[in-house]
This record gives structure tokens, sequence and C-alpha cells, in this order.
């Protein structure tokens, strides 16, 4: 049985895609962001034990030279994940695709589908395939949200049972993607016609920054690089907030309404019909 | 007695009406015209049985459901009111004759399907044009109905008039009527139950009624007062109930309970109900002299009667030696066992002058009063043991709501995220109500308008209220110790949930 590292999983989200959805987190990232809000995603746990000693409620323990942890006992103050020094969280999960089902199956019937998010849950492709496949068994939707810098047209098999992919559109310049990703955003390009072209694009995002997001530049590119699809994808931009971050931008303030009213407009005058501000 | 009546008359927090009615209720409770045996004036003095402040000798049925549409079909003649024929006419037919609809508030309970109402006279009126009228209409309702146990009723289909009224409503944001949206998935649209509830996320307004899990109750209902389930074209004589934890904390013993106490308080309040609706029917000739029954707006034969409980959570906790309802399957089976016993008792009664529900007295969970402490509303989960997961919650709710005909509902508060994806709120709403849960109520977390128990208050009203002025709403009175009692601040918000 295929397993994958699950860092948590959200029951009820009201903010991962059209509807109620189960929200379900995989640990493991490709890139780090600077604007990162949930850097904890990151990485994997090594097991160093920095964190066992702070844990005000004991959950955390080493067995076996492994960082264990109790969730019966854990009272989620995440402090465990503030002082971990190497962006990762020791409250991962090894799951197999039938206890993430088990979990899922407990929110039926109240959810139309399932959003697959991490971390970077492509970098998981064959477990998230093969979630997809149980979930549309019992009838949920299937969508994932992704940095996009992981080459969907390789995973055939997994677009066939993907309604959609919310898509990150984290920097058009390459210079800016690396500075803020420290990867390429090639692949995020190629990503972004593979899927505009195969009907797959949910929904895109930019996380609106000054001084690191070229927003106005990543709504002009993806203009003229889907011009035949990109007008009724709904568009969202996304206020930077410091909530979660750190490094660099850690306490940075987010743009101020005039300017996400600003890239609004831009993105309106390029011809996108469904923008909204978040 | 005198110095109840010279305390109502010299109070500096009452309005004039206020006061006129309070005195109403004063003068009507020096008869003693009920025939009640000892033992039931001991349940009542124990306040096992309460008959929620209906007066002792009832002079109109507590709650009147008049058929609106036969009433704008044929005008109203003791009124000279003649059928409207625009839109001005009729909403200021309505105004007249809520007036004079009355009700144990003395105000009317039951506002008619308004948008169905007012839909055949948009034609030729612009959208703007009705929505000032429509906005006036309502300050007019929220202004002289001072008292939100008031219902208007939306859907189950989407109209042009549902939308005005939501929008509306949304910038009012008032108590005053409580708006419930029937809703059907066969027959509402997606768009238009997600408008309803992302307007309630703004001001509490509407609740959602599960349409097809309750419109089998009677041949045609309407949603009134607190989410009572009644007839429409007739109504409920009474609502009496029975308050469980009170009975309950007279034995240790469940099998006691549910074999001898139980039945013994059930028959004396169902033989204390019946008395009240002979009385109205027989004795206070509301149904010889008053126009609604004498034009056909009310049928006699259309009236039933409300079999309220309230506490279920209390009474199932103290047999459970530990576990707690809500949670634990031991709590929650005895919960239903004590159902079931109400249920059958209501079932195999034959109740006076009930022929619109078989000659039966039907199921209410009733919402509570301002004086119980540490009682729970009907079947509800005590707030501040809510489940964990809402889902958990729900279904808790679905199993409790089978029991109850004549209305039975649960309150939320959500996030204010849940305004930017409605359609997950009405993906939560379309999972509970094919679980059979039958009636739900949303608010926001920051809300000024905060659902009671069934009603709504205005938190800034009751700062008022507690800082000793006079405030326009009655229910605000009755909102103000039952939103700190209740503890109703604590309620759980509901939103992404881990």
């Amino acid at each position: 049985m295929t397993c994958a590292p699950v860092n948590r999983i959200i029951p009820l989200s009201v903010v991962d895609g059209p509807g109620n959805r189960t929200a379900v987190f995989l640990q493991g990232c490709n890139i780090a962001c600077a604007y990162c809000h949930n850097p904890e995603t990151q990485h994997s746990c090594i097991s160093c034990g920095e964190c066992v000693g702070g844990c005000p409620s004991g959950a955390l323990g080493i067995v076996d030279g492994k960082v264990s942890w109790d969730s019966a006992r854990c009272i989620m103050c995440d402090r465990c994940i503030k002082t971990c020094p190497r962006n990762a969280s020791p409250k991962v999960k090894q799951m197999s695709v039938e206890e993430v089902m088990d979990e899922i199956r407990r929110n039926v019937p109240f959810i139309r589908g399932i959003t697959v998010s991490g971390g970077e849950c492509m970098l998981h492709a064959g477990f998230v395939e093969e979630l997809f496949r149980a979930a549309r068994a019992e009838g949920l939707g299937t969508l994932i949200d992704s940095n996009g810098t992981v080459d969907f047209s390789r995973h055939p098999g997994l677009m066939s049972v993907t309604d959609g992919v919310m898509l990150d559109v984290k920097s058009w310049d390459e210079d800016a993607f690396r500075r803020l990703t420290g990867a390429s955003g090639a692949m995020v390009k190629r990503n972004l016609r593979y899927l505009a072209e195969t009907g797959r694009i949910e929904e895109l995002r930019i996380v609106c920054l000054d001084g690191e997001v070229d927003a106005e530049a990543v709504i002009r590119g993806i203009a003229e690089t889907i011009p035949g699809h990109f007008r009724d994808i709904p568009l969202k931009l996304i206020r930077f907030r410091p909530h979660g971050v750190r490094g660099r931008l850690e306490g940075h303030a987010g743009p101020d309404d005039g300017t996400m009213e600003r890239y609004r407009e831009t993105a309106i005058q390029n011809g996108f019909n469904k923008v909204i501000i978040r | 007695m005198a110095d109840t009546i010279y305390d109502i008359v010299t109070s500096g927090c009452l309005t004039y009406e206020q006061k006129l009615t309070s005195l109403a209720r004063a003068a009507e409770n020096t008869l003693d015209v009920l025939d009640m045996p000892e033992k039931t004036r001991q349940y009542f003095a124990e306040g096992v049985i309460c008959n929620l402040n209906e007066g002792a000798a009832p002079y109109r049925p507590r709650y009147i459901m008049p058929d609106y549409a036969k009433t704008v079909k044929n005008g109203v003649k003791f009124l000279e009111l003649d059928p409207p024929k625009d839109l001005d006419e009729l909403l200021n037919f309505l105004q007249i004759l809520y007036r004079h609809v009355p009700s144990i508030t003395t105000f009317p309970v039951y506002l008619g399907a308004l948008d169905t109402l007012i839909e055949p006279f948009l034609d030729g009126v612009s959208d703007e044009e009705a929505e000032k009228k429509i906005r006036l209409f309502f300050r007019f309702l929220d202004r002289t109905i001072t008292d939100s146990f008031c219902h208007a009723n939306l859907g189950p289909a989407e109209t042009r008039a549902g939308r005005i009224i939501l929008k509306v409503e949304q910038s009012i944001a008032q108590a005053v009527p409580n708006l419930t949206l029937k809703y059907d998935p066969e027959i509402t649209s997606d768009s238009f139950a997600e408008l309803a509830l992302q307007t309630s996320l703004y001001c509490a307004n509407p609740a959602i009624c599960n349409d097809p899990g309750n419109r089998d109750t009677y041949d045609h209902y309407g949603i009134s007062s607190c989410y009572n389930i009644l007839p429409v074209g007739g109504g409920s004589y009474t609502l009496t109930r029975i308050v469980l934890p009170r009975l309950a904390q007279k034995t240790d013993s469940l099998d006691e309970f549910l074999e001898v106490m139980l039945p013994d308080a059930l028959r004396c309040m169902a033989d204390y109900m019946s008395e009240r609706i002979r009385f109205i029917v027989e004795k206070s000739r509301f149904f010889e002299s008053h126009f609604l029954a004498k034009e056909g707006l009310v049928e006699r034969d259309r009236f039933t009667a409300m079999f309220g409980m309230v506490g279920l959570a209390e009474a199932a906790n103290h047999f459970a030696e530990g576990a707690r309802y809500g949670h634990d399957a031991e709590a929650d089976d005895i919960a239903d066992r004590i159902m079931t016993v109400i249920s059958d008792f209501a079932a195999a009664y034959e109740a006076p002058y009930c022929e619109i529900s078989g000659h039966r007295l039907l199921l209410h969970a009733q919402v509570g009063i301002d004086t119980d402490h540490g009682i729970t509303s009907g079947v509800r989960i005590p707030v501040g043991e809510e489940p964990e997961r809402m889902y958990d919650h729900l279904r808790h709710s679905a199993r409790f709501h089978r029991f109850f005909p004549t209305g039975c509902s649960d309150i939320f508060a959500f996030d204010i995220t849940g305004r930017d994806n409605p359609a997950a709120m009405l993906d939560i709403v379309k999972g509970a109500f094919s679980l059979g849960h039958k009636y739900m109520a949303f608010y926001a977390a920051d809300s000024d308008l905060v659902r009671i128990t069934g009603y709504l208050v205005k938190r800034s009203e009751i700062e008022k209220w507690d800082s000793g002025e006079a405030v326009l709403q009655n229910t605000t009175q009755l909102g103000a110790p039952t939103y700190k009692s209740a503890h109703l601040a604590d309620r759980k918000v509901r939103s992404t949930e881990g």
C-alpha cells in the first residue's frame, strides 16, 4: 500500500477550492519560498530531538532514536514547530491511502471533494493518484494545490483522475522567481500551458508582495502564455500576510488596499473575467 | 397581585406598549378557570411542566398562521380591504392586516411566504423601485412588531422578490422579522441558497429549513415564531413543555423514570393542554368572533397543539453515570429511550380539536426561556460541550431531529470566511439535511445580531437593556439574561476545522 507523509488533514475547509472540502497536507517541498506561511511543511524530521524538551504537554519523546509524537496528548500549541531549526515538524504521520481515506469518509456527506496540498504534493504523485482514484470511487471531487514546479505532463494517470489544479504562479521574471523560491520558474510556465490545454486549471494564484513579486508581470505573462484559455479561469490575488512566515520576510507588511485594487485593474484590463482578492 | 400591577405601572424600563401587555397578562392571571388536578398543580409548582407564560385563561390560540395568499386574493371584509392590485397596495394591505393578527405575543408570529406574496406584484416594477418599497416595508415591520418571535418565509423556489428581500435584509440587519428559507435541493437553485447562507453571515438571517424533511407534516406548512412548523390557515392552540431535568433529578433509576415518572408527567401535561384547547374552542369564542376565523383565513380544524420538551442533554447525563450527551453512545442511547417514551406517548394520546394532526399533540423541541439555568434547549448539545467536529455535531442532531414534527433546530456561529465561500456552507447543509437534520441557522461570530435560542437580538440592544434603558424589542428583555445564562458568547465557532 502506497504511503506518504501527512502533515495534517483538515476535515472542514472553506478555503481550499470550491465548496466544502477536506484538505490533505503532505509533507515536503522542493522549493523554499521566502513568504511561505507554513514553512514547517518543507522538510522531513531528522530526529535531532531539539523540539522534545520544550513540549509543554509531554506529547513528544524519543523512541528508538526517533522523535515520537502522541497525538492524544498534543495540545496543538505548535511550540515544536517554532523550535525546529530546519522547517520540519515532529507531528507528521506516515499514512497509507486507505488510512487517509478512512479520515475522509468520516466527513461524507458534508464535503463535495478533497484537495491535496503541501508542501508540494506533486512530490508524492503516485500516492495522490491512488488517493484520487479511491476518492472518486466514493463520488468525491479531486483538486491539487501546487507550486507548479513538478512536470504534470509526466503524470497522465494522475491527471486522468484530477478535476483540476490550483496553480501558484509565484513570479514571472526568472531572477525574481529564484530570489523568492531558490529554484527555477521555467517548469511553472510549461505546466501553465499543459494544464490550460488539458482544461485542468481550477484557479490561478498570485501571492502579492511589493518588491518581491512582479504581480503585474505575472498577470501579463499568463495572458500571453495561454491566450486561448485564461479569460475564464478564476485569478486569485492573495495579499501577503506575515502569519506563520519565518526568515527575512517575518513581520513584513503586505500590500495596501490601493495596490491590490491596482493589480485587480491590471488583471481586468488584460482580459481576466473573474478576479478575486483575498 | 396589586404589587405586581403597581410594579408594572411604575416601571422605568418598560415601554408603554410593554406595560399594556404586562397589565393584560396580570389581569388574565387573576382567573382560575382551567380544570387542573392537584398533581398537575404540583408539577407546575416544581417547574416540571411549564406553560411558557401562556396565561391562565387563553382567549386566542398561541400561534396563528393566517392564509395570507387567500387574504390577498379575496381581500378582508372586516378590515374593509379589497384585494391589492399593485405592489404599493399589497404592502399597505399587509401592514394593516398584520396589525390585527393576534398571538401569544400580541404581535403576529407569522407574516407569510413574503417572496411568493410579493412576486406577482413585481411585473413592471424595476429592481430599484421594488427594493426601496420593500426596504420601507421591512422598516415598518421592525419598528412596529416589537417582538422577534415573528417569522416570514422564503422559497423553496428562487424568485426575484426573494433575491430583493435578501439584499434588503443584508443592508438593514434587523431583528424583525426572522426569515427562513425553505430549502429543497430539487427546487431551490444553488445560487439562491448560497445567497441566503451568505446573507446569514452578515445579519443572522435567514435560517434554512429542510423542506422535504418537514413538508409532509401537513398539507401546507409555514414556519412561525421560533422555527415552529405549523399548518398555514391554522396554527397551534398552545405550547406547553416538560422540563426533563427537573423530573429526572427526582430519581436515580432510569427504569423508574421511563416507566413510571415520565409517563405520569406526560399524561398530566397532555390533559392540561387538552383543557386549554377546550377552553379556547368552547369558551373563548375566538373562532366565532374573530374576523380571521369568520372569513376563513384561519380554520378551527387546522389548529394543532405543540407538545414541548426541553433539557434532554441534562436528563440523559443525569442517568448516564459520567457519560456525556453528544459525545458518548451510552448517554445518547439513554436520550433516545427518553425521546421514544415521549414520542410514543404523543402518538397514542387523543387530543381534542386537533383534526389536522390526526387528533394528536405534536412534539416540539422547545428552546428554553430566560429563567432556565443549566437547561439546554430541546435536544441540543450544551454550549461549550459541542463536539470538536461540526460533522459529528450534525450527525448527532439528525438522530434526534427525527422525533419532532413541529420544529427542532440547531444554531451555528460560523467564521466570516464563509462569506467568501457560501457554497461550502451549502454543502454542509445538504449533507446534514440528507441525514434527516431538519432546520439550522448560522450567524457570523462577530455579528451584532445574534440568534439567542431561535429568535434574534442585537448585542448592542442587550447592552442598553443591561444598563437600565428601555428598549424597543420585547425579546431583548428575554434575550439579555439568556445570552448570559446559556453562555451563548461561548458557542463554538465553526469554520475551517482541523
